[in-house]
């Protein structure tokens, strides 16, 4: 078998990148289309062709707080790959393609490579669980997630002792989203946690939403959702996932240091410069409902992740 | 211009100025697609928004006026300037009320409020220069453009400073030091306007020297003659 930086490789073998994406894409129409009952099928079953999940498994730590309509979920994101306004993500994201989609697995891992998101999904059972998104701008949601453990998939990797963090990669395809002509910030958008945090039991990789296949706007078809950090930390449509001994890149924190740390863990004592972070607006009420909480320490997941930085001085630490 | 002109050109200024008001209300009863998930934030921006463009509107009322020679054009800077005032109030309004939830915990608002402006640079320049706004429309009105004479074409220089605190803090405001496109179009609009003015005083000196005892500007009109 060929190695994959072999020098020797002739141009005219390799195939093209965008002719070797149409050539899969045609196979999946097809195989949508029932002309082709090819193994490609079976493969692709982890996300239901029908859009629903079926045998979701209820996580018994879901927040009892009204979740917040699929409607509003899906309309008010930020997702700047898409454009920075709240809506520009439900208008633009119907360009992104989610199907073919794989990861690549590079850094301090025995089992780097690039893995089909049908491989990726397959061993995982998807459960329900309701968690508390809150925004770094002062507002929050309560959104029923589906998909299954961080730590479970990470671990499938075989990170080597040296793997002290790991760092998510956004796709940067210009030509399904639009929103990356602007250098708002640095693309891809990249994410990093501590190898502590992204084994936590409530780091999380959504794949659905409501019971349904992920919204392209949500970060389909894979993201993760971090519970007690700001949303920001999440990386959405995940293309690459790197372990590294040293602490990574973070878009955010390379655009604005001074407000955007690397834990940026929910903190009602730790302002940003530009705002305070004592309350949030809990999104979903109408003009005059009154929608102001009070914000909880690490988004109320306290109990379970403060162990995590123990010593941490977390007014530096932000 | 005829007077006919006038009449149906104010007409559609305040149809225009009174139209985002509009929108908001029909939004907030559900129609027109509603306020979206987080309504305070959508009435904040859009009154932010159409009190800065209606602020620099104003400001591009002169300018106008000079270059185009139609005199009458000043009778449309009072209500731009009124209505650009209504919605920069509204925006505050907003801002204490819903925002900040005055209406329902006033103890814990006004903190946060106070605190804002006091520690806050975007809502310190804000909040500046809405106050700075304040005696500017106060004294709009014909009567008090009478009585303060020579002082109320001083007084309202003040406006520039204004659309420049206004642009500041919309350009403060945004979350990223990159996502500046619309702050610095405003900044632009300010400078073209700002060049004119400064080219129309310096043209406006030179010919009050060259021609000490002719008057630089035609009487205007039910203006008594000064000789």
């Amino acid at each position: 078998m060929r190695k994959r930086f072999d020098a020797n490789i002739k141009p005219s073998e390799i195939t093209p990148e965008s002719v070797f994406l149409k050539r899969r894409a045609l196979l999946t129409t097809a195989v949508a289309a029932g002309l082709v009952p090819s193994i490609m099928s079976c493969e692709a079953a982890t996300l239901p062709a029908s859009g629903e999940f079926t045998d979701v498994e209820k996580w018994p730590g879901s927040t009892t707080e009204k979740p917040n309509t699929f409607e509003q979920i899906t309309t008010y994101n930020n997702f700047y790959e898409f454009g920075t306004g709240k809506g520009d993500p439900a208008e633009n994201a119907h360009r992104l393609k989610t199907s073919p989609w794989s990861v690549e697995v590079t850094g301090e891992a025995a089992r780097t490579g690039t893995y089909a998101l049908e491989d990726i999904l397959k061993p995982h059972a998807i459960e329900e669980r309701i968690y508390r998104l809150r925004c770094v701008e002062a507002w929050s949601m309560v959104i029923p997630w589906n998909g299954f453990p961080l730590a479970d998939l990470l671990k499938r990797f075989e990170p080597t002792s040296r793997a002290k963090y790991v760092q998510f990669f956004t796709l940067n395809d210009r030509t399904q989203m639009p929103g990356l002509r602007y250098p708002v910030l640095e693309w891809p958008y990249r994410e990093g946690l501590t190898m502590a945090e992204a084994m936590h039991p409530l780091s999380f990789v959504a794949v659905g939403v409501y019971g349904k296949v992920l919204p392209n706007q949500n970060g389909a078809p894979l993201r993760t959702v971090i519970p007690w950090k700001y949303g920001f930390k999440s990386a959405k449509s995940i293309v690459r996932i790197h372990f590294l001994e040293t602490q990574p890149e973070t878009s955010w924190n390379m655009a604005a240091p001074q407000e955007y740390g690397f834990y940026s863990n929910v903190n009602p004592e730790v302002d940003h410069p530009r705002w305070s972070q004592a309350r949030e607006r809990r999104l979903g009420g109408n003009l005059f409902s009154a929608s102001l909480i009070p914000t909880q320490m690490f988004n109320g997941y306290a109990e379970e992740v403060a162990s995590l930085y123990t010593g941490l001085d977390l007014r530096k630490n932000y | 211009m005829t007077h006919r002109t006038v009449v149906i050109l104010k007409v559609a200024l305040w149809a225009a100025c009174l139209a985002p008001l509009g929108l908001l209300t029909l939004q907030a009863f559900g129609y027109a697609g509603g306020l979206g998930p987080n309504p305070p934030e959508k009435v904040l921006d859009v009154c932010g928004k159409t009190g800065l463009n209606l602020l620099v509107l104003t400001l591009c009322v002169s300018p106008i006026r000079r270059s185009t020679g139609i005199g009458r054009l000043v009778s449309f800077r009072r209500p731009l300037g009124l209505f650009a005032f209504f919605y920069l109030l509204l925006h505050f309004a907003t801002y204490a009320l819903l925002d900040r939830g005055l209406l329902w915990d006033a103890s814990t608002a006004l903190r946060t409020v106070a605190a804002d402006i006091a520690e806050r640079p975007y809502i310190t320049v804000g909040f500046t220069a809405l106050v700075l706004l304040v005696p500017l429309a106060v004294t709009s009105t014909r009567g008090m453009q009478r009585r303060l004479g020579r002082n109320w074409a001083k007084l309202h220089r003040l406006v520039y400073v204004c659309a420049v605190l206004g642009v500041v803090h919309y350009y403060w405001q945004v979350k990223s030091d990159l996502d500046f496109a619309e702050p610095l179009l405003y900044a632009f609009l300010l400078a073209v306007v700002f060049g004119e003015r400064i080219k129309h005083r310096l043209v406006h000196a030179k010919t009050a020297v060259a021609a000490p005892y002719q008057r630089v500007q035609p009487p205007q009109a039910g203006e008594k003659p000064s000789h």
